[in-house]
């Protein structure tokens, strides 16, 4: 048994993190928080440099070709490092769809674009609230244009183009949802940024009035398409969970070893070791089940939508356990703005209800887990 | 990333297979299966016989004890090759629960303390299943805080008399011979005034009580100590060092790496799938889902920890310390999870009777022993003490005992 990283992958992974330590500080992060701009540029074309976004996508359309497992450790290292660029709506999503669902032709004209970094794209399919069904997805298609409301859609307003589920006739079936490919700067594409619990990713409203749209997929396939495409960001989804939640556990920990109360370090009390030690243990257990998703991500195991599931409940709980106590050690001082500690609470409280939220995950896995049980 | 052996270890599974194919007490295997929480399905099996039986076929094949070295009895087996033949030899390991702790922690300490001549002597028999061991550390003063133990062993002559009261200790009223830890200077701090013996168990003096537990049953025991002779020859370690060498059984405690803790997921799953409520079955209901859905991913969270550790052992490496999360998740994870399951079952919940009750009372049963998961061979906080410090890196707690003479220390309370 081999359930591990090869020693090159985890080169990798330190060679990213070095490379994120230096270009994603929480001062960067904070450049991002505070100001105007939507995303990091400069990390954005350094990332590109690294060949980072072209890692999984294959080199006949200009990727690198590596497997999925070197991809996952990238994602872990950007989810440490509270990346403020649109990666996961471009490489995670928008490549994702292209490469289940995309034509040759639309193969070539993405894929090398994403893998270089020119192209952002992203994933557009909430449309208000409430959890994202058959039945949510009413933005009309007709006649090859688009017209309705997306919101909130991640990175929308820095992409260039959209992965967009629109609904081909009329109704609450999954059989009546397609995808289609917007070009994000064209006519009768509207995009406003909104308020979000994150800042550090960017979101926006997009209205599409007759918006052009060509098909991605076979017409009534979209909402199968999309399911598959999103058990695979899932799992690389955790894994930026993952990282996140490991460095909100280590904050915790060096800041109990440093802070001084009662006359003696305030990570000697059994009250702050015990809950380090449960954040230590979800943690770890959402590092295991993550594997199991890489493992099936990379290998094309049938089991990928019940490792995928497991990979996004596990590391959803395990970043917004570690985000949230990372607080309660730092006392009064952890909900400054000044301190860190808020840019992981944030962002877990943003990816855990990014591609579905936890609820919606915690269905499928029990779905996926019943049918293996009457099997 | 993969599960897969390699040919090293294909070959070891195969040898395993083969002989367990030709060899396994295929007439145990239903019952063994439906066993597990305190209830036993071999009825009418005389289960010690069966045990012993087993272990014997096992031993006189060269399969017992494979972590042991050969002339001790046991196989010299790598670790990985340990985890290979544990997973293939599946519900027959339940066989072994009687050995546990002489193989997994009496043994390796006689190993590591004991004369050459005594290894010869009592490690084989061991092995065998021939004899019993029992572990005698807990006491009444002294559970979490072991180091407070009070059992007195004094020299006389070439021997040591020990007066005492042991508690806890599994399999005492059944086993042959145990390993002891006394205090043999009370005069200086706790860690420093204890020495560890092995002994047999039917010495004059020694009176074994049984424990009724909360679920009934009678598994652990006191055991009490009246002008015990314990010859010197038979002392392990130094005169004082009985803190190291009690170290030494309970990290062997700790090396041993399953394939997860159970934590009763499988069978609540399979339970609600199956259950009919006013509105379907209970599987369909977004409440249940929710709940069960954290508890399968803490039970494959478990599982595949295990993989990483034996990940580790494959390619000659000692695992890291995420193996030391198993039985803090799994202990609550099976009270949460038995305590569910009778909800569901409405008022009938509270039935015991395998008969009347759901389930076959399984999740009464489990509801039943649950507590002591959490209890035994270190508390949930104990666990959690031990990865604030050793994985976290946290500083110990302060010790107002620490270097204060043993009875100089206030105590009260059991």
């Amino acid at each position: 048994m081999d359930f591990d990283f090869s020693d090159d992958q985890k080169q990798l992974k330190d060679q990213a993190r070095r490379f994120l330590e230096a270009k994603s500080s929480p001062k960067a992060v904070r450049v991002i928080l505070d100001g105007p701009e939507p995303y990091d540029r400069e990390l954005w074309k350094g990332l590109a440099e690294m060949g980072f976004m072209g890692t999984a996508i294959p080199e006949a359309y200009g990727g690198l070709g590596a497997s999925y497992l070197e991809l996952c450790v990238i994602a872990e290292e950007l989810g440490r490092a509270v990346a403020p660029v649109p990666f996961s709506s471009s490489i995670f999503l928008a490549a994702e769809f292209l490469l289940a669902a995309g034509t040759e032709a639309q193969k070539q004209a993405y894929l090398p674009k994403l893998a270089s970094g020119e192209l952002i794209g992203c994933f557009a399919l909430s449309e208000g609230i409430g959890h994202a069904t058959p039945k949510s997805i009413q933005l009309s298609a007709s006649g090859g244009k688009l017209t309705g409301t997306k919101i909130p859609v991640l990175d929308g307003d820095v992409a260039d183009f959209a992965v967009v589920a629109a609904r081909t006739s009329a109704g609450t079936d999954a059989r009546g949802v397609s995808l289609f490919l917007v070009d994000l700067k064209g006519e009768g594409v509207k995009r406003t940024t909104v308020e979000t619990i994150d800042p550090t990713r960017s979101q926006a409203r997009i209205d599409f009035s007759g918006a052009a749209a060509e098909p991605l997929g076979a017409a009534g396939d979209g909402f199968r398409i999309l399911t598959d495409v999103l058990d695979r960001a899932a799992v690389l989804t955790a894994f930026e969970q993952v990282g996140g939640a490991d460095r909100a556990l280590e904050m915790g920990r060096d800041y109990a070893l440093d802070r001084m109360a009662f006359g003696r370090p305030i990570g000697s009390f059994q009250a702050v070791k015990h809950m380090l030690a449960d954040m230590y243990v979800s943690a770890t257990l959402a590092r295991s089940n993550c594997y199991y998703g890489a493992w099936a991500l990379s290998t094309g195991s049938g089991e990928l939508p019940e490792a995928a599931a497991t990979a996004r409940v596990s590391a959803t709980q395990a970043y917004q356990h570690c985000s949230k106590n990372n607080i309660q050690v730092h006392g009064g001082m952890g909900f400054t703005w000044q301190f860190d500690c808020h840019l992981h609470y944030r962002r877990s409280n943003l990816l855990a209800l990014s591609l579905g939220s936890l609820s919606t995950w915690e269905d499928k896995l029990i779905e996926r887990l019943r049918a293996k049980n009457a099997a | 990333m993969n599960f897969d052996d390699n040919p090293q270890e294909a070959a070891f599974r195969k040898e395993v297979r083969s002989w367990l194919d030709a060899n396994a007490p295929r007439q145990y295997e239903a019952g063994l299966k439906n066993s597990g929480f305190g209830h036993t399905a071999l009825e009418g099996v005389d289960v010690m016989k069966a045990s012993k039986d087993w272990q014997k076929k096992k031993f006189d094949a060269g399969w017992a004890c494979l972590h042991w070295p050969k002339e001790y009895g046991g196989r010299g087996a790598t670790p990985i090759e340990r985890v290979i033949w544990q997973q293939e030899e599946g519900v027959y390991a339940a066989l072994s629960s009687l050995f546990i702790i002489g193989h997994g922690m009496c043994g390796p300490t006689m190993m590591a303390y004991a004369s050459e001549e005594h290894k010869k002597k009592y490690l084989p028999p061991l092995a065998a299943g021939e004899h019993i061991w029992c572990q005698l550390f807990s006491e009444p003063a002294g559970g979490s805080d072991l180091a407070g133990l009070r059992t007195k062993a004094e020299k006389d002559g070439d021997e040591w008399i020990v007066n005492g009261q042991k508690i806890w200790t599994s399999g005492a009223h059944y086993s042959d011979y145990g390993i002891l830890i006394t205090r043999t200077d009370p005069t200086v701090p706790k860690h420093k005034g204890l020495t560890m013996f092995f002994l047999d168990m039917k010495s004059p003096g020694i009176e074994i009580r049984p424990i009724k537990q909360v679920n009934g049953q009678s598994g652990f025991n006191e055991v009490y100590f009246t002008d015990v002779r314990i010859p010197d020859s038979q002392r392990l370690g130094k005169v004082g060092d009985g803190w190291s060498v009690s170290l030494t059984t309970l990290m062997n405690e700790r090396l041993s790496i399953g394939a997860g803790m159970p934590t009763g997921f499988p069978e609540l799953l399979d339970f609600c799938c199956r259950l009919e409520t006013a509105d379907g079955p209970a599987i369909d209901n977004p409440a249940v889902r929710s709940k069960l859905a954290t508890w399968a991913t803490r039970t494959s969270g478990l599982k595949y920890t295990a993989f990483r550790s034996i990940s580790a052992l494959s390619k000659g490496e000692t695992p890291g310390p995420e193996n030391s999360i198993g039985k803090l998740v799994a202990g609550p994870t099976m009270q949460e999870i038995a305590a569910f399951a009778l909800d569901l079952q409405g008022e009938a919940g509270a039935l015991l009777n395998p008969e009347q009750a759901a389930a076959n009372a399984r999740f009464q049963a489990m509801l039943l022993r649950s507590p002591a998961t959490r209890v035994e061979g270190g508390t949930d906080e104990i666990l959690r003490n031990i990865i604030a410090e050793r994985v976290l890196g946290l500083p110990a707690d302060i010790r107002v005992d620490k270097s204060v003479p043993f009875n100089q220390i206030p105590t009260k309370g059991r």
